[in-house]
């Protein structure tokens, strides 16, 4: 039946280069938990993009209930929080899963550090991942400000400050961030838009120039 | 282009008028590994079982940290709060102290928002082409290596002082992070076995004030709505004082403003004896049924 199936499609597409490309590529013994304890560092990539699945998943359902404007924000996190059935799981994935990422991501940068995988010719991975990198600093910024409580509110505004001290582009950026002379209503819809739009699809595209190249070079070989 | 490809004469037929070859595709099944060196393994599904396995584990812990520690969520923002002790998430507690520290701050700033991060976060992102011997193993870079241990231990620190500092602010100032208070707050309602508060909930039930124009008022108005809320109706955990009368007598109110309860200051000291008289009896009033 499944059989059938994949040989109507593959007949159409020829799909089994592509799937046997992925499935195939030959895992070495250096990089495998199984044979040697302590490659559980070379897990952290995946266990990187594992988490960022949850919080895309998470964060799909978070805008179910989610409303972006200053009245409903805080009330409508408030509800899922403690009213909606699981709602307190699915935020709690978010809230956690947010910390999390960053844990890991961090993990996996230090490990591409300390085995020197960033060296050629694997440097333009290295700077793509670095650019991930800035990405998640920024879905964390802009989440943060999302449920609109005091916490989100002040430390929205100090980051904000910090960003208009910069000479020149500064009072540009903070205008940009806040859409106008106060942290308010158009810089909660602007930080919903960024957080969930903008950024994940920067995340997105990195991620797939990322594992495009990690496909193409292979993992770097023993130390 | 079609009429090419059903032209059974040509060397490659494709399948309809697409660029899918009919024929010498590719059989669907898995090279033999015993042609690689060392103990390689196919990434689907050998490996990637394995490292699900590892997967697992963290999941775990995850969901156990998420189940037993509810994200938390204060009193909705209020820009007019001027004691709220900005925090950011922990990741930019590092950048967020640095700043404070003299030499990146003040006349320095640019030194600090610009300056530092710039060449860190710089030389982060070239690294490949600074660091660009042949050389892998972090022990035979030792340049490197040292730079990025130092850069390890300064942000430990950096952020370890802003968590202790935070600490210890909330402790002077008697503040309770208001995510904690409030669920605590909730905790006490439950108890209480009422329902627990509305968030926001001024705009809600909005009790009516009784004699509005009483001359006490300005009195209240100058000593006690910076916390109760300008209209009387509360500001996130300071309780409304609209409708107190339903809860308290007046001699109960004048013994809360005499001698202060919790959060609540004493004002024994700080107004007359028949100011306190004038403002209990004018509170005691305040019943949400005199409408
Ligand atoms: C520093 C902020 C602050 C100021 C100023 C203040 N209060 Fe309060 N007040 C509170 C807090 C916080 C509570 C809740 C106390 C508790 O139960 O822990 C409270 C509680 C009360 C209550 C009890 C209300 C209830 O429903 O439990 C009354 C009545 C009251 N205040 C009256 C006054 C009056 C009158 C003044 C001015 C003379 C005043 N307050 C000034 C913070 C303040
Ligand atoms: C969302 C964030 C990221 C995800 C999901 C991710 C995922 C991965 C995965 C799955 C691998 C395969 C090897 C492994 O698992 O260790 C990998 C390799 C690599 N990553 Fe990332 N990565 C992320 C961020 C970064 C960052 C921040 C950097 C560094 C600045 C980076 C640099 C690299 C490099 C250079 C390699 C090749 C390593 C080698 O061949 O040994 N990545 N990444």
């Amino acid at each position: 039946m499944f059989k059938a199936i994949y040989n109507w499609i593959d007949e159409r597409l020829d799909i089994t280069p592509m799937w046997r490309d992925v499935a195939d590529h030959e895992v070495p013994e250096h990089v495998n938990p199984a044979h040697h304890f302590s490659a559980f560092v070379y897990c952290f990539g995946g266990l990187t993009f594992f988490i960022t699945v949850i919080q895309i998943l998470s964060g799909m359902f978070l805008t179910m209930y989610y409303v972006p404007d200053i009245i409903n924000a805080y009330a409508s996190v408030d509800y899922l929080q403690h009213k909606v059935a699981f709602g307190a799981i699915v935020r709690g994935m978010h809230h956690w899963g947010a910390s999390l990422v960053i844990v890991m991501m961090f993990l996996h940068t230090l490990r591409v550090f300390f085995t020197g995988a960033y060296k050629h010719p694997r440097e333009m991975n290295w700077v793509v991942g670095m650019l991930i990198f800035f990405v998640m600093l920024g879905l964390g910024f802009t989440g943060y400000l999302l449920p609109w409580d005091n916490k989100a509110y002040f430390a929205t505004q100090v980051g904000i400050q910090i960003a208009e001290s910069v000479p020149y582009i500064g009072p540009f950026i903070a205008e940009l961030l806040r859409g106008g002379d106060i942290v308010g209503a158009q810089t909660l819809t602007r930080f919903f838009a960024i957080h969930v739009f903008f950024l994940p699809g920067a995340l997105l595209a990195l991620l797939a120039v990322h594992f495009i190249m990690i496909r193409r070079q292979g993992i770097s070989g023993p130390l | 282009m079609a009429q090419h490809s059903n032209d059974s004469k040509e060397k490659v037929v494709y399948v309809g008028d697409s660029r899918v070859k009919k024929s010498g595709r590719r059989p669907n099944i898995p090279p033999d590994y015993s042609a690689f060196p060392g103990k390689s393994e196919a990434f689907v599904p050998n490996f990637l079982l394995k490292e699900w396995m590892v997967g697992v584990v963290v999941l775990v812990g995850f969901l156990v940290l998420v189940v037993s520690h509810p994200a938390p969520l204060g009193y909705p923002a209020d820009p007019n709060n001027t004691s709220f002790i900005p925090m950011p998430d922990w990741y930019f507690l590092f950048l967020y102290q640095f700043l404070k520290m003299p030499y990146v701050s003040g006349d320095y700033v640019v030194l600090g928002t610009v300056g530092v991060p710039l060449i860190m976060f710089g030389a982060l992102l070239c690294a490949p082409f600074l660091d660009r011997g042949p050389e892998r193993r972090f022990y035979k870079r030792p340049i490197a290596s040292t730079l990025m241990f130092l850069a390890i231990i300064s942000c430990v620190y950096l952020t370890y002082v802003a968590w202790d500092h935070y600490q210890d602010q909330l402790e002077e100032m008697g503040i309770v992070p208001e995510h904690i208070q409030r669920e605590q707050e909730a905790r006490r309602a439950a108890e209480r076995g009422e329902s627990p508060q509305k968030p926001g909930g001024a705009e809600e039930k909005q009790i009516a004030i009784v004699d509005a124009n009483d001359p006490i008022t300005s009195v209240i108005q100058a000593n006690c709505l910076a916390c109760h809320g300008s209209d009387y109706q509360g500001n996130g955990p300071v309780p409304a004082l609209a409708g107190v009368g339903d809860k308290f007598s007046k001699e109960e109110l004048a013994d809360i403003v005499t001698n202060g309860r919790g959060q609540m200051p004493a004002f024994g000291d700080r107004l007359s004896a028949e100011e306190i008289d004038q403002i209990a009896e004018w509170l005691a009033k305040q019943k949400a049924a005199t409408e």
